[in-house]
Formats: C-alpha cells, sequence, structure tokens
C-alpha cells in the first residue's frame, strides 16, 4: 500500500522524506479502516480459509481412531479408496440429483407462485407471508412434519392416494423414490424463497411493457413468456445460487428423518457419507476427503457466479 | 391493496374482478395455500390428539371429545424446556456479536475506500458457499485438543446460576457461529450500505470527523433497518443450525443440548413412531421463530431479496 503514495500522477518519483511517507500511510484509509474490518476478517479467515487447509492437510493422511494425525506420510489414498467405493458414486449420484431436481422445480414453482401473485391478487401480502412461511422452520422440524404427512398408516398424503383408490405407499422406506420424496419436502420449504426473488424481479419491470404489449394484442400467457420471464435472468441465477446452497444443507433433513447417522435408504448424500465416516466410524482421513469433493462441488457451483456477477459489475 | 377496511367501490371492483379466469388465478393462489400449510395444520391437530385420535382420525381435522389430550404438549414441555433454554443461550449472544462484527466489516469494506479491498471482500463472498463438512473435522479437531476453551472456562460456567460444567460447550459454539455467521451478514450489510448516499460520508470526513466517529454517528444510524433484517435472518439461522451442535455437543442427553439436537432423538428412540409427541415437541420447537418471522414477515421477505 505505501508504493500507492511514492509516485503522483505525473509519474513522477515521490521526493517527500520517508518518515512523512510512513506518517501519510499510517493516517491513510486502509490503516484507519482496518480496525473495523481487520477482526471479523482474522476470526472469518481463521474459521473457513485455516479450516479449509487443515482439512485437505487431514485428508492427506490416514488419521482415523483416537491416536492423533500424523502429517509424515502425505498420500491421496483416501481419495483413491472414495473413487474405488460404490457407497461413494451412490451417494456423489444423489447429491447431483438432489441439487439439480430441487433447485429447477424450486425455480419453476416459484415463478409460477410469483405470476400468480403478481397479477393484483387481494391480500397478496399476507398470501406471500404463508407461501414463505416453512423457511422460518429447522430442518429438524421439516423432517418431523414431513415423516408424519408420508406415513404409511394415516399420513395425509397416504390418505389423499387412498382416497383415490390407490394402494399406500412407503416413500421413505422404498429406496427408489426416498430421494423424490425428500427433494418434494424440500422444495415445499423453500420453494417460497425462489417466489420472493422472482416477484422483487417482476416488481422491478415497468407495467408500460405489459401495456403496450396488450395494445399489440398478445395475450396475457404470451406476454409473459416472450417479454417478461425472459427478463427475468438475473433473478433465476441468484436465486439457483442460493437454492443450491440450501441442497448442500440437505444433511441435516436427512439426519433427521431417522435420527441416526444413516439416512433412509436411497438418500444418502455425500454430506450424510462424510458425517458419517467421520463421526461414526471416527474414519477422520477418509471423512475429510469426501468433504473436500464436495467443497470442490460447491465451489463448481459458486465460480460461475461469482464471476458473472463480476463481468457485470454487481460484485 | 384492499387490506384497509372495505368500502363500497372496493367492493363493486371485487364484482367486477370475478371473470372466469380471475376464479381461476384465485383457485390457483388457493391450492399453494392449501400446499403451504398442510403440513403445519395437520401437525398442530396432531400435537392435540391421543394415540387413539391419531390412528383413527383424519390428520387434518381438529380433536374432539376424549381425542382431545394435553399429554403431548406436556411431555414435550418437559423434555424440551431446558434444551429450548440452551438453544435461546446460545442463539442470542452469537447473533449479537455476528452482526456488530459483520457491520463493523462491511463498513471497513464499503464506506472507506482503499486499494484491495475487493480481494478482500471476494474471501468473505466465498465463505457465504463453503459447506460446513468442509471444515468439520479440524474444527471438532480445534475445540477438543487443540484449545479445549470448553474445559478451561467449565469452572466459571457452573458458579454461574442454573448452569452446570456441561454448559460451557456453548462458549465454543457460540465463537464458531459467529465466525461461520460473519460471511452472510457481511455480505448482506454491504449491499445496504452500497445504496446509501456516499455525500454524508463525504462531508463529514471533509469535517474531519475519524473513521470509528462517522461508523457510529452516521452509518450505524442509517443502517438501522438493515440491522433489524440482520438479526431476524441470523437469529433464526443459528436457532436452526443443527450440525455444529452435533459435533461440538455430540450427545442429545447432555444438559446443554440444544433443541434441534434433542428433537430427531427424541423423535427416533423416546417415542418410536408416536406422531402425537413428534407433532407436539417440533412445533414448540418452531415456536420462537415462528414468532418472530410472523411479527416481522416484512422484514424477513426483505431480508431474502437482498441476500439474492
Amino acid at each position: 500500500m505505501a508504493t500507492q503514495n511514492t509516485t503522483d500522477h505525473a509519474g513522477r518519483t515521490d521526493e517527500r522524506p520517508f518518515s512523512e511517507r510512513l506518517r501519510h500511510f499510517v493516517n491513510g484509509t486502509f490503516v484507519r479502516s482496518l480496525p473495523f474490518w481487520g477482526i471479523p476478517f482474522l476470526l472469518m479467515g481463521s474459521a473457513v480459509y485455516a479450516g479449509i487447509g487443515w482439512n485437505v492437510l487431514i485428508s492427506l493422511t490416514d488419521y482415523e481412531g483416537l491416536a492423533s494425525a500424523s502429517y509424515s506420510h502425505l498420500d491421496f489414498e483416501m481419495y483413491a479408496r472414495a473413487f474405488g467405493s460404490s457407497t461413494f458414486w451412490t451417494a456423489a449420484q444423489n447429491t447431483f440429483v438432489l441439487l439439480v431436481a430441487f433447485t429447477v422445480i424450486c425455480l419453476v414453482l416459484g415463478l409460477v407462485l410469483a405470476v400468480l401473485l403478481d397479477r393484483n391478487i387481494r391480500y397478496s401480502e399476507s398470501i406471500q407471508t404463508i407461501y414463505v412461511l416453512p423457511m422460518a422452520l429447522s430442518f429438524v422440524i421439516t423432517a418431523q412434519l414431513w415423516l408424519w404427512m408420508y406415513s404409511p398408516d394415516s399420513g395425509l398424503v397416504n390418505l389423499a392416494i387412498k382416497a383415490l383408490g390407490f394402494s399406500s405407499i412407503d416413500f421413505l422406506g422404498n429406496p427408489k423414490i426416498a430421494l423424490a420424496a425428500v427433494i418434494f419436502a424440500l422444495v415445499w420449504q423453500f420453494s417460497g424463497y425462489a417466489m420472493v426473488v422472482y416477484l422483487a424481479g417482476l416488481r422491478s419491470i415497468p407495467t408500460s411493457q405489459f401495456e403496450a404489449g396488450k395494445i399489440d394484442g398478445a395475450s396475457t400467457a404470451r406476454i409473459y413468456l416472450r417479454v417478461i420471464i425472459p427478463q427475468l435472468r438475473a433473478s433465476s441465477v441468484s436465486a439457483a445460487v442460493v437454492l443450491m446452497v440450501f441442497a448442500l444443507k440437505a444433511f441435516t433433513f436427512l439426519y433427521s428423518l431417522t435420527g441416526v447417522f444413516r439416512p433412509p435408504n436411497g438418500t444418502d448424500i455425500l454430506a450424510t457419507l462424510m458425517v458419517r465416516r467421520a463421526f461414526k466410524y471416527t474414519e477422520w482421513a477418509y471423512g475429510a476427503a469426501i468433504a473436500t469433493m464436495l467443497l470442490l462441488l460447491a465451489l463448481g457451483v459458486i465460480a460461475p457466479y461469482l464471476y458473472y456477477q463480476h463481468k457485470h459489475g454487481s460484485l | 391493496m384492499s387490506v384497509s377496511t372495505p368500502t363500497t367501490d372496493d367492493f363493486v371492483d371485487w364484482y367486477t374482478d370475478l371473470t372466469w379466469t380471475r376464479a381461476a388465478l384465485y383457485a390457483l393462489v388457493l391450492l399453494g395455500v392449501v400446499f403451504f400449510l398442510a403440513p403445519l395444520e395437520t401437525g398442530l391437530m396432531t400435537a392435540f390428539k391421543s394415540d387413539a385420535a391419531v390412528i383413527r382420525t383424519l390428520p387434518f381435522l381438529p380433536p374432539f371429545g376424549d381425542g382431545f389430550t394435553l399429554d403431548n404438549a406436556q411431555f414435550a414441555w418437559n423434555h424440551l424446556s431446558g434444551p429450548l433454554l440452551n438453544s435461546l443461550v446460545m442463539s442470542i449472544p452469537a447473533t449479537l456479536f455476528t452482526v456488530l462484527f459483520a457491520s463493523m466489516a462491511a463498513y471497513g469494506l464499503t464506506m472507506v475506500d482503499w486499494r484491495g479491498q475487493l480481494a478482500v471482500l471476494s474471501l468473505f463472498m466465498v465463505g457465504v458457499f463453503v459447506p460446513y463438512q468442509a471444515v468439520l473435522v479440524p474444527l471438532a479437531r480445534f475445540w477438543n485438543n487443540i484449545f479445549p476453551l470448553g474445559k478451561m472456562v467449565a469452572p466459571y460456567v457452573a458458579s454461574l446460576p442454573y448452569f452446570t460444567e456441561n454448559h460451557a460447550v456453548l462458549v465454543p459454539l457460540i465463537i464458531t457461529h459467529v465466525a461461520y455467521g460473519i460471511p452472510i451478514i457481511t455480505v448482506l450489510f454491504r449491499s445496504y450500505m452500497q445504496t446509501l448516499p456516499t455525500s454524508l460520508v463525504e462531508s463529514a470526513m471533509i469535517d474531519g470527523a475519524s473513521v470509528t466517529k462517522i461508523y457510529y454517528r452516521i452509518i450505524v444510524p442509517l443502517c438501522k433497518p438493515m440491522f433489524a433484517v440482520v438479526f431476524i435472518y441470523q437469529f433464526t439461522q443459528i436457532y436452526n443450525e443443527f450440525l455444529f451442535s452435533l459435533t461440538l455437543i455430540g450427545n442429545a442427553s447432555s444438559s446443554a443440548a440444544t433443541v434441534t439436537l434433542v428433537l430427531p432423538s427424541l423423535g427416533a428412540s423416546v417415542s418410536g413412531m408416536d406422531f402425537g409427541v413428534r407433532m407436539a415437541a417440533s412445533l414448540l420447537a418452531a415456536i420462537p421463530t415462528l414468532i418472530i418471522y410472523v411479527a416481522f414477515a416484512e422484514q424477513f421477505a426483505k431480508g431474502l431479496a437482498t441476500e439474492a
């Protein structure tokens, strides 16, 4: 930062004495703002970045059980073990399916709800509150609510299915449909979020565009599809990123369904696999290796988003 | 909005509004309301039903006659009142410190101009999206082996009224929540501060006000609406969080266990598939965030919208 003051606009070398330059630097905005962002930065930086670095280091060891870690032999054995494990690949596949299906369905449902509420609906403020209500709840709580909804004996979902003349379905007990049932419950909890983001986007579009379309004789549906929705790209991108972050946290929901480290069959994701290997079987290094790959997945989602924001000058 | 008292004009509007498309529109909106409220409504009804009524009656009907019982609520209260208090003891100070630190960081990174700001800011932004699993093993090692703060402060915590030595684990837990809460709240504050007029800060600087003085004389008062948003958001986040409680407290039977840690094990072990008890416990645990949410619905929605 000190070099900032050594040349002026014309590019001439600063000929002020060192002591004056130092005083200028100390009084500069960098140093004076340091106490404000420095402490939070140190706390956050050591928790997040030192934590990640240490985690990667542990993933290269053979650390397990109650002994302490030995950092003398570092190799990629744990990663090789993960790549050779079918459990890992199933969990990776489930993570991917959860991430994509959950995000897409939330966006579509959120967009539909936002368009509905944008059509001058009465009491739209109160209705909006109801749509977002599930977001106030912990995953722990919504897992309990949906266990009851999906209950094969007298849960609401199965009562509806039986009323239509079909036999009841054990949603969470059948490995083939358990993941879909989990995604449905998560969509219930978070599509309200997509709705809020889209509604804010819709309300920022001037109504004159809508009126112009009406004068041209276009139908309401057509105006939405051709004129309004294409303008919601920024809303879609930011909502999608936040929804994917929620999906990466689905661990808590899956854990709470069973109350143990193993989620219902067919719903094991990388997050549950990692916590189970590390904290149930105390295979710290293996857990750390899975966590590193989960982190890479998350960064793969976020890096293009940050780049997009940066390119549009909104960072 | 016709939320205020209806007038004749409102009624005429309402009547002319009733075309078939409008009717279909309202039907869809109502379907949405039913979809989002159904799990909560059946949960609430089930919480007050006896075991027999849970099996015999439709889940969305209210309990009546001898099907009504307060036993579930009583059981839930007996098991969750302590954990509820633990959750509040953890969430309130953690929220206050997160908001304080994050507002300072956002101020230092927004209102004061220096080079390299964007690089530091990017580190905060990436911090928002890091899955907690990626730091979980080191975190557990750090608080258990390297720096056992919980054990260090245990005697002091035990000397306080009500608290036991076990509760000392809440101290490292609070610090953990603060550290991982800072990134998102900093980003929220920064996006708000960017909308503030720079003229106030500039004229204060010309008048010779110090960086510190500008913070608490100008920035904090101007950011009051944002403080409300982040307090609600962050309290909800920390109160609802589960993974840190699981790894740092570990045992759901610990006297320091938080509500989210006790609830899954309460469902799994104590009550089997007894949904009356499960629903009563779930809704009891949801009360603090639901109250805050319904009371501050507007701020909450605003917080969500700015997050994007």
